[in-house]
């Protein structure tokens, strides 16, 4: 049998996701078309928008559908960045190394090819962000900023900023803040119209609606250049013929999942407990990475000393649990954790990490079985030792 | 047995993980990632390092239906291969990576790491084929399609190591048979073409490769005699028994043509003279091993054959092992053999052992 720890990774498709994915592909049509079919398929997209602006507290123009949240990610920051360099030099664009590659790249093309001035904001030892410093770059740099892009909360550590307060920083200066909310949204209460934020990018399948559909929130007097043109729809932001049965989709799955976070705080935050107070019974040196940081109540992030997470993971994946080490791989290879080495974290360190995330579908099953096999997945991963690398 | 099939995204080593779990054996497809940038998809990939070659590794362990799995060993292979063969050059040797990398990765880290983690053994692509000989020890033989036999660059593996190794190709009479039956096994790496060059160099330049990695010394390229010819931009540009390139300008006094027959880096030269002086007697190597148990006698001289290069010639010879060399009395002399090579000796089909060179004896010398 087979047990899914990795719901950050990607969440197992929810029923309801799987049964609006299927009412969406009983109707085609294209919902730009003026006919009856056209209306009906327009009418289940602005369901979906519907929903989605109900469950992310933002007005419903403002959801933008894409393809995936490495896109709205791109939109976002691409997207501010040039808006705001129209009428003025503005060059900095203030965010952390603890972000997504999605937003890391993004910014570092810019970089490379805009002339772009990036301006990193450093995070502690746990991974929670100075926000001393952040206030002292807005101050200093004022209106040189393009804006600001910060993650709610992070996708390996679980670790929450405190977007609110960010956004009261940059409203001084007018800036604009994007926040990259894809691990937050559903797992956490989420209100983009009390947040400040100009825009947030939310994706579908971290909260169990398929692959393939995101959304950008861009507030209603936020203007930003388009990514993609062509026939102008979604306000012009995001050209293309919209693929309403995965709106219909994810909507049912954010909707859901913002109806289940009672229950995710309490039984959800109550099992990653237990499962942090076995581990640390069982395998005494290990490392609670974010142990008393703001973090997400699913998310479990620990560092296992002595061994590389690969070995590790190939001997969970063996024993039948699947998990993950949280950080990108290039054709397969696992590197050391870049979140890891932003806390301070030295290159083995951040190479032993290991992240358990809890989903709607997880059971005290799931983690006894894990506990089940990491004593002897880590002796043995530990015999592997470092010496490949 | 639990098999950890080393899978580099080539034919040979698909097929071989094919017949490995044909065996019925327990198999688990690795791809060893040697390169920290593996780089983007590049056309023509090589047969390892590339993204494509360890898609091309995926994509035959899901036809197998096995799991798959990219090990990272770049900072080992950088250390071990890498930087080893840049050292053997400047030091004016000739070094083989490929025999390295099953020496020092493939049959050591990568054994170790697979062991740890339950494996016992790892299967390869390689040609060639084990033995036992009546007491149950491993023996090391020529694959059965002698033109693509590797039993070469496999002749630095040790008696433990054969324990551990599986290589299911070793009894196939030909290359094109294997990619049939690739082809037959639906595996989309049948018509992939081999790789040649050394993995790590990308554009297959290993001159040009070293520029970049070396620091070109100029110095002078004298004749046997010490008399100065040339200037030379650094040792690195040459290989013994070269014969094109050395912009000497005037011709030899017997007008006949010049080749490279030693390489000095710390003197910075490069010694050239008649071709006759290329032709190697006798070698020898204080870094030796046996691949597989020991033979008896060793301080007797005894009939061997001995192959210099991985696609080489082999040539009669005789081996003993004195002040604690393998050395090799040779036959039929063998022309441009350089320190830094390695030495395999043969005896029939079974790999005997192996040296890496340190010195050889010119026939002209051996005969005076």
């Amino acid at each position: 049998m087979k047990v899914f720890l990795d719901h950050a990774s990607t969440t197992p498709l929810r029923p309801v996701a799987k049964q609006a994915l299927l009412e969406g592909l009983g109707v085609s049509a294209n919902p730009s078309s003026v006919h009856t079919l056209g209306q009906q398929t327009r009418h289940m997209l602005e369901d979906a928008r519907d929903s989605i602006a109900k469950s992310l507290d933002c007005n419903r123009s403002e959801v933008i559908f894409n393809s995936g949240g490495t896109e709205s990610d791109n939109q976002a920051i691409k997207g501010l960045y040039w808006q705001r360099n129209k009428d003025k030099d503005r060059k900095i664009i203030i965010s952390a190394k603890t972000e997504h590659h999605a937003v890391l790249d993004t910014i570092e093309w810019l970089e490379k090819s805009q002339k772009a001035k990036p301006v990193w904001v450093d995070v502690d030892s746990r991974g929670e962000l100075n926000y001393q410093q952040l206030e002292t770059l807005i101050s200093d740099h004022g209106d040189e900023i393009a804006l600001i892009s910060l993650m709610w909360a992070n996708n390996e550590t679980g670790v929450i900023t405190d977007i609110q307060h960010v956004c009261q920083l940059a409203r001084e200066q007018s800036i604009p803040v994007h926040s990259d909310a894809i691990a937050a949204a559903g797992h956490m209460p989420i209100s983009f119209k009390d947040s400040g934020l100009a825009a947030m990018t939310v994706s579908g399948h971290k909260l169990g609606a398929p692959i393939g559909i995101a959304v950008l929130i861009v507030g209603r007097s936020v203007k930003l250049e388009s990514l993609v043109h062509g026939g102008g729809q979604e306000r012009a932001m995001r050209s293309g013929t919209m693929n309403y049965p995965l709106a219909l989709s994810f909507a049912a799955a954010l909707e859901e999942s913002v109806e289940q976070l009672d229950w995710r705080e309490r039984e959800l935050g109550k099992l990653r407990d237990y499962l942090e107070t076995k581990v640390a019974k069982l395998i005494p040196e290990v490392e609670f990475t974010t142990s008393g940081a703001n973090r997400l109540q699913d998310n479990s992030h620990m560092i296992f000393p002595g061994c590389q997470g690969d070995s590790l993971l190939f001997l969970l994946d063996l024993a039948g649990v699947e998990v993950s080490t949280g950080s990108a791989c290039q054709a397969g290879v696992i590197g050391p954790s870049h979140v890891l080495m932003a806390m301070g974290k030295t290159e083995e360190e951040a190479n032993g990490c290991l992240r358990i995330t809890l989903g709607y579908n997880s059971t005290k099953a799931d983690v006894d079985a894990f506990l089940d096999a990491i004593e002897s997945a880590y002796a043995g991963a530990k015999r592997a030792g470092m010496s490949a690398r | 047995m639990k098999v950890l099939a080393a899978m580099s995204g080539g034919v040979d080593s698909a097929v071989a993980a094919a017949r490995a779990v044909e065996a019925g054996h327990d198999v688990v497809g690795v791809h060893l990632a040697l390169s920290r940038m593996p780089g983007t998809l590049r056309t023509g990939s090589r047969g390892c390092c590339t993204i494509e070659d360890s898609m091309d590794a995926q994509r035959a362990s899901n036809k197998l239906g096995i799991p798959f799995y990219v090990w990272d060993f770049s900072e080992r292979f950088k250390q071990e291969v890498v930087d080893d063969f840049i050292a053997e050059y400047a030091a004016g040797r000739t070094p083989n990576p490929c025999m390295r990398c099953n020496e020092r990765i493939k049959f050591a880290a990568l054994l170790e790491k697979a062991l740890a983690l339950g494996f016992d053994a790892i299967c390869t692509g390689h040609y060639a084929s084990i033995e036992h000989d009546e007491n149950g020890s491993p023996e090391l033989h020529r694959s059965l399609e002698m033109a693509k036999d590797q039993s070469y660059v496999l002749g630095v593996l040790t008696t433990e190591q054969l324990q551990h190794a599986i290589f299911p190709l070793g009894k196939t009479a030909s290359k094109d048979l294997i990619r049939l039956e690739a082809d037959q096994r639906g595996l989309s790496v049948a018509k992939k073409p081999d790789s040649y060059d050394i993995c790590f160099i990308p554009e297959g330049d290993t001159r040009d490769w070293l520029g970049d990695h070396l620091e070109a010394e100029p110095g002078k390229i004298v004749d046997q005699q010490g008399n100065e010819l040339a200037d030379h931009n650094g040792t690195i540009g040459y290989t013994i028994g070269q014969r094109k390139g050395l912009r000497i300008g005037r011709p030899a006094a017997d007008g006949k043509p010049r080749y490279v027959l030693d390489i000095r880096p710390k003197e910075r030269e490069v010694v050239v003279g008649p071709q006759d002086a290329l032709e190697i007697s006798e070698l020898s190597g204080e870094r030796f091993s046996w691949c597989g148990a020991a033979p008896e006698n060793t301080d007797q001289w005894q009939p061997v054959d001995c192959q210099v290069r991985a696609h080489g010639d082999t040539v009669e010879a005789e081996m003993a092992i004195i002040d604690n060399q393998m050395k090799i009395r040779l036959r039929q002399p063998l022309i441009g053999v350089a320190p830094g090579q390695t030495a395999v000796v043969y005896q029939g089909t079974r790999v005997l052992g192996q040296t890496t060179i340190d010195e050889t004896v010119s026939a002209q010398a051996a005969n005076v």
